[in-house]
């Protein structure tokens, strides 16, 4: 295989890895602070995505057209908007359902997902149909032999980058990152110790929903296109890397999301006759994974109340 | 045990439910516009409210609970009465054979869900499996085609084992993520596959049993023409009575009380010396035969599968009846069907937003009535026995 090939392979896995890994994030904050699964998180992606897209065409319906401020207000928009939305449906559809059986939330937010999705395929103009996403980054390119590298790419890359680092300094530096672990790691004690639970588990839920809003618009910048079930897969499969990391576990979850992502980049490359099984190798490895490692590759460490 | 006038007291409401019922249904799908079904809709609710509020609901619930199996077969003859009602109308027959069969496939997830509390999200796939099952073999096989529709639940059951593994060592979140990766697995497998039709989908030959074609019209005489759905009505009819059977007869044994326990709580079960691991891959299996069984037989009724038919949503719906129903309860689920299934067909102006609308219900049943519409009573360890 010719080197520069195998660039532009590792370059795409590392693209979609990263937005695995900020999807998969998300799930796992959730998971650490209420020990939930919020289901809706892939929809809110696509929310965010085109809350984006409605905000750079509104910039330019109005005439701002200075591309590094569009990117900037697209981004801030979406993310806001999804912290937004992200503190709601843990207020009033999340946090009602504490003391329900786990099922009841899992199919709370699993119906929530299509609400939302539904309510962009319904309501947003045209929804139904995939929309082309507005291509703000500079769109240049570098070639080298075969390889490919285009400088967006590489800016997303790095801001996705820095997002993550920024997560772990936010959780693991801050006073803030310290309730948030502390209400992971028992919630009673942590309201003892006069730690406001209902409001982390508020913000926890924003943090997750702005990172999915900023994985949204960059799968609309990487591919220009979104359409209204772009999520289902997204969060499908950010769940399963989560899931594979180990729940509650945020260096699991990004290991988990580039994992899946090298998967199916193998997938496509191990199986050139069949590179369209790709995604039914990656999910059943991710079985496979499971009936190895019940409970993640990094698993919680809990005991069990009886 | 004789039989006094008391008894007939709580006969009665019984047999008046169902014949309100009964008529009911035939008047909503029988009527076309929009505003006649929207209005009859209206006062079906409003009914069901009146008679909570009034206690008529609980008497319905107990004639039918202490004379079970007469209401059964009683009920079987109310949907043969609609049939013989509707018999050359082709759509509202196709309407009233996808009840029956979701509501087999609805059964099957009430073991897998409500008994031992296992999740599966992939109730479309196995459901799919079925129906491919029933494709390749009437097509390339010249086996008897009642046959068949027990290959396609076997098929499914053994598909399932694959996956019984994964999900016997995990638990909660982490096995519905194995039964939700097989579902999209499973989607993705047939839409790239050449063999199976990809996108396009399989064309699947209709019934034949002992040369009695399902796929033609019954013409008795000159002028009475059959439409050909009775047919798949009648099997459908059979396989469900005897799934239901299997389901009541499960709950009410021991089996099913190993199952309770199992769902209610996994370690004082296993203290108890059951065998976790031989009951739930009881459950599963047993589940995902009847759901493939009625795939089976949905295939040769509707005579051409996609893959679009069995995506991850179809899954969620199927979930979502048995949650509606009240988890556990299979009369539960027989009403859940009839409204998740009729409704959107008939009311043709929700049609675009009948998931929005499926989903929002769903979400406030959770919200504000999480143990359904029906809930499951409490086991009655025996028939005649009343506590005071």
């Amino acid at each position: 295989m010719d080197i520069g090939l195998l660039g532009q392979y590792i370059m795409n896995g590392l693209m979609l890895g990263m937005m695995y890994a900020l999807v998969a994030v998300g799930f796992t904050l959730f998971f650490g602070v209420l020990d939930v699964i919020n289901f809706s998180h892939g929809d809110v992606l696509t929310v965010g995505a085109f809350t984006g897209l409605a905000t750079s065409l509104g910039l330019t319906a109005l005439g701002i057209s200075s591309a590094p401020l569009v990117v900037v207000i697209v981004f801030l928009s979406a993310i806001v908007c999804m912290s937004a939305l992200g503190a709601f449906i843990a207020r009033y559809l999340v946090l009602p359902l504490k003391s329900a059986p786990a099922l009841n939330t899992l199919l709370l937010t699993l119906m929530l997902g299509i609400v939302l999705h539904e309510a962009v395929r319904l309501f947003y103009p045209q929804g139904a149909n995939p929309q082309r996403f507005p291509s703000l980054l500079s769109t240049e390119a570098y070639s080298f032999g075969h390889f490919t590298l285009r400088v967006d790419s590489a800016l997303l890359l790095l801001a996705g980058l820095a997002v993550i680092i920024g997560v772990h300094l936010l959780i693991n530096k801050t006073k803030l990152g310290l309730a948030i672990r502390a209400v992971a790691q028992d919630e009673e004690t942590a309201k003892l110790m006069g730690i406001n639970f209902t409001l982390i588990v508020l913000v926890t839920f924003a943090i997750g929903s702005g990172l999915a809003a900023f994985a949204g618009i960059m799968h609309g910048l990487y591919y220009s296109e979104i359409n209204f079930g772009m999520g289902l897969l997204l969060g499908v499969i950010g769940f399963s890397a989560a899931i594979v990391g180990g729940l509650g576990n945020i260096y699991g979850a990004i290991i988990g999301g580039f994992l899946f992502a090298a998967l199916q980049t193998i997938g496509a490359l191990a199986l050139p006759f069949a590179s369209a099984y790709k995604d039914v190798f990656a999910f059943g490895v991710v079985i496979l994974i499971m009936a190895w490692r019940p409970t993640g590759l990094i698993s919680e460490k809990v005991s069990e109340r009886v | 045990m004789k039989r006094t006038l008391p008894e007939f007291g709580v006969l009665l409401p019984g047999i008046a439910g169902l014949i309100v019922l009964t008529v009911y249904l035939a008047l909503l799908l029988q009527v076309e516009s929009q505003t006649e079904i929207a209005a009859l809709l209206v006062i079906a609710v409003v009914a069901a409210l009146a008679a909570t509020r009034f206690g008529v609901m609980p008497r319905i619930g107990r004639s039918f609970r202490e004379f079970e199996g007469p209401f059964s077969l009683a009920i079987a003859c109310a949907v043969l009465v609609m049939v013989a009602y509707f018999h050359e109308d082709h759509f509202i027959l196709l309407l009233i054979a996808t009840v029956i069969i979701y509501i087999i496939v609805t059964l099957g997830l009430n073991i897998q869900f409500g008994f031992v509390g296992m999740l599966n999200f992939a109730g479309a796939a196995f459901f799919g499996v079925g129906c491919y099952t029933a494709a390749v073999l009437t097509k390339n096989t010249p086996l008897p085609h009642l046959l068949i529709l027990v290959i396609g639940g076997l098929m499914a059951a053994f598909i399932g084992s694959l996956l019984i593994l994964p999900v016997l060592r995990t638990r909660g979140h982490y096995s519905a993520v194995i039964t939700i990766a097989f579902g999209l697995l499973f989607k993705i497998f047939l839409e790239v596959n050449d063999v199976l039709g990809g996108p396009q989908g399989l064309h699947v030959d209709g019934m034949n049993v002992l040369g009695w074609e399902f796929n033609k019209n019954i013409e008795i005489g000159d002028d009475l023409e059959i439409s050909f759905y009775v047919n798949y009505i009648i099997v459908g009819l059979l396989v469900l009575g005897l799934s239901f059977t299997l389901v009541r007869r499960l709950e009410r044994s021991w089996i099913g009380l190993n199952l309770d326990a199992i769902r209610l709580d996994e370690t004082a079960a296993a203290c108890f010396g059951l065998n976790l691991i031989r009951w739930k891959v009881t459950a599963f299996t047993v589940g995902n035969f009847l759901i493939g069984m009625a795939g089976a037989l949905y295939a040769m009724m509707v005579g051409f599968i996609a893959p679009t038919n069995f995506t991850f949503g179809d899954s969620l719906i199927m979930v979502s009846i048995v949650l509606l129903g009240g988890i556990g309860n299979p009369w539960g689920l027989v009403v859940a069907t009839i409204i998740l299934v009729i409704v959107p067909e008939k009311l043709q102006a929700i049609q675009e937003y009948r998931f929005l609308l499926f989903a929002t219900m769903v979400m406030l049943m959770l919200l504000f009535r999480p143990e359904g519409l029906l809930p499951r009573p409490l086991r009655t360890y025996f028939p005649a026995w009343k506590p005071r």
